[in-house]
């Protein structure tokens, strides 16, 4: 639980610790979306939610991008990365319990086909 | 010394894919080679489910295995890793013979988390679909612990094992 909150404690930590931000990054993990839809969600004036965009893109969590008039906020390579390494690991440790447990169906299968041949007692 | 798997040719692995339903969710799908009742019993008596719950890739101790399977029976399971001891433990809510079994995580700080399995057996092989639902997004968050403990000591020591495999090969 510690090792992985540490790593990015430090940097994340401000921009983490408003709970809109928190917010904004949840909606971003649905999906891209620009600053003036993320202020009508959050309730909030654009202003207001330009500046938390701004704390977010500072912690690389956001990447911000204007086309035209619209800033169109996504996960940040930072968020992603994150999320993705910890999946990886979540997926390394069940690729390889599933893999230990190959070993162990095989054992009870073999030991079936075992017992259902000499009826062993 | 313990040499049984090391240079066995692996048969090939089924894939395991993990997939994050919603903020509060991870499902883990994997197709096991045998029958429902097989995988069931790998999961629920102690002496098996020892066998495989700790990857031995992960250098961790299990030094305990308490399990009573069956609704509102608990289980304990005790870690060493280093000179630290580690204990999960929970109740079982739902106990469906070859079939299902959901069960808590209770040493958590954030609140408990629920993990179902369900077992579907199709042409003598076993889809095996696990979930974790997490009490919050946060504890999601923070949880390496459960599942993913210590990933950077982990691939300290699967370096080691690589090369102690390496030097060891007959």
């Amino acid at each position: 639980m510690v090792q992985w909150a540490q790593a990015n404690f430090d940097v994340s930590f401000g921009a983490l610790s408003d709970a809109t931000r928190r917010g904004v990054l949840e909606q971003l993990g649905r999906g891209d979306a620009s600053i003036t839809a993320l202020a009508q969600k959050f309730h909030m004036t654009l202003t207001g939610m330009k500046k938390h965009v701004g704390v977010l893109e500072q912690a690389g969590l956001v990447t911000t991008e204007k086309v035209g008039r619209v800033r169109t906020c996504r996960l940040g390579r930072r968020a992603l990365q994150e999320e993705a390494e910890w999946i990886e690991r979540y997926r390394q440790l069940w690729s390889a319990r599933f893999d230990e447990l190959d070993m162990v169906v095989e054992t009870l299968k073999r030991k079936e086909r075992g017992d259902g041949r000499t009826k062993r007692k | 010394m313990d040499e049984r798997r090391g240079s066995e040719a692996a048969p090939t692995k089924n894939p395991t894919t993990v997939e994050r339903k919603s903020e509060r969710e991870l499902v883990v799908t994997r197709t096991v080679n045998g029958p429902a009742r097989l995988v069931f019993e790998a999961w629920t008596k102690a002496d098996l489910f020892r066998k495989w719950w700790v990857p031995r890739s992960y250098g961790l101790t299990l030094l305990s295995c308490e399990m009573d399977v069956r609704v509102g029976g608990g289980y304990r399971l005790v870690f060493s890793h280093q000179d630290s001891t580690m204990e999960f433990f929970g109740k079982y809510r739902e106990v469906t013979p070859h079939s299902r079994l959901v069960w808590t995580n209770e040493e958590g700080d954030g609140g408990v988390t629920v993990t179902t399995v369900t077992f579907d057996e199709i042409n003598g092989k076993t889809l095996v679909v696990l979930s974790d639902l997490y009490p919050s997004k946060e504890a999601l968050d923070a949880d390496s612990g459960s599942t993913g403990a210590m990933p950077e000591s982990f691939d300290q020591l699967d370096e080691l094992l690589v090369s102690l495999g390496s030097t060891t090969t007959k």
